[in-house]
């Protein structure tokens, strides 16, 4: 059986759904939810990555249970996301409200050629989430969901996990900043914790 | 009060509260049990349970990331799970400590242990980490403080490797 091909253009989705950030930290897994994010409009309070296949979790985890008042999104994709599927677990058990993520979903390995992933068969991310803990999942598919989907990751409470199918597609190279220190350096800045 | 030594899993406890270390992820050791125990009963100290330890090493950057003190309790064993991991810290410039109970050296029962337990120090070195390996229970709280403080203080990765002979190798009931 072949499902139907994945509709949602991330580029135009992404930056739709930042509009509703407000004060939302946001924590970017490797590759291109790192791009999507930088070219919707850079920010200090997103955290980016180059690396660490498998932590954008456990990273926006580790800053969710520092800064309980803000709250935090983690964006990803699905092969990043299925290398730290038991990180679901530790954020189920650890029940942060002000915790969401979101999982931009192509089913492919993009970056390194399109290669087939896991969530092109049977894996069903949100359903993992759903059963480890997580408060509420949401699955989107069609590109005018970001308002729905902008109430759900940055206002329901957490944790909350919600996927996007998104299609694959071609997209202008948006590279921000790669020096970790510097990004590092400039998000806790804007949390007040380092002078500028 | 007891002597330095005499229970190390306390000094090392009083050296986490004393640096105000708020958060302990771990994936839990025989070895590590007491002080896990002590660290579970303190309120102040938030217990993290992992699936595997190279989330710790996320978690704990995150955390400093957002103005949080935090560190990972493992096996040697789990070393060798965090090895990709550790390149995060490093590239952020985010400190990364590490308490790590040996296994695979001392007297060890079970050959399945001692490929990782000998691999430990040369991998962590290798992924940039400072190790601090200690033999005797009485520098195991003094030898953590530093390697806390080299870690917060200098925004680097440090383990202390707390050897076998300190913990007892496991007999699974051999006498």
């Amino acid at each position: 059986m072949t499902a139907a091909p994945n509709k949602i253009a991330r580029r135009a989705f992404i930056a739709e759904l930042l509009r509703h950030r407000g004060e939302a930290l946001v924590v970017t897994g490797l590759g291109s939810a790192t791009w999507d994010c930088f070219a919707a409009g850079d920010s200090p309070e997103y955290l980016y990555s180059w690396g660490g296949m498998g932590l954008a979790v456990p990273t926006a985890l580790g800053v969710a249970l520092a800064q309980p008042g803000r709250r935090v999104l983690a964006i990803t994709g699905d092969g990043e996301m299925m290398m730290g599927l038991g990180s679901l677990a530790v954020v189920g058990d650890q029940a942060p409200k002000n915790l969401a993520v979101l999982v931009l979903d192509n089913e492919t390995f993009g970056e390194t050629g399109r290669q087939r992933g896991l969530t092109a068969g049977r894996a069903d991310i949100a359903a993992v989430a759903k059963s480890v803990g997580f408060n509420d999942v949401m699955t989107v598919t069609e590109q005018d969901t970001t308002a729905a989907l902008g109430r759900f990751v940055f206002a329901h409470p957490g944790p909350v996990l919600a996927v996007a199918k998104i299609a694959i597609t071609e997209d202008p190279w948006a590279l921000p900043e790669k020096d970790g220190a510097t990004l590092a350096h400039r998000f806790r800045t804007a949390l007040g914790l380092e002078k500028a | 009060m007891p002597s330095p030594g005499s229970n190390w899993p306390l000094d090392v406890f009083r050296a986490i509260q004393a640096r105000n270390i708020t958060l302990v992820c771990t994936v839990p050791d025989g070895g590590l049990t007491n002080l896990l125990d002590l660290i579970d009963a303190d309120d102040k100290i938030r217990l993290v349970t992992l699936s595997t330890e190279e989330e710790g090493i996320g978690i704990a950057a995150g955390c400093w990331l957002g103005g949080r003190r935090a560190m990972i309790a493992m096996q040697s064993s789990g070393v060798g799970n965090c090895i990709n991991a550790l390149g995060l810290p490093l590239a952020y410039c985010a400190p990364c400590l590490m308490l790590v109970t040996m296994r695979g050296q001392w007297g060890e029962f079970n050959p399945w242990q001692v490929p990782m337990g000998q691999a430990a120090k040369p991998a962590l070195e290798a992924m940039g980490v400072r190790c601090f390996p200690v033999e005797r229970p009485e520098e195991v709280g003094e030898t953590f403080a530093a390697a806390a403080d080299l870690a917060f203080n200098s925004r680097t990765s440090a383990a202390v490797l707390v050897s076998q002979r300190i913990i007892g190798a496991k007999g699974f009931g051999q006498k």
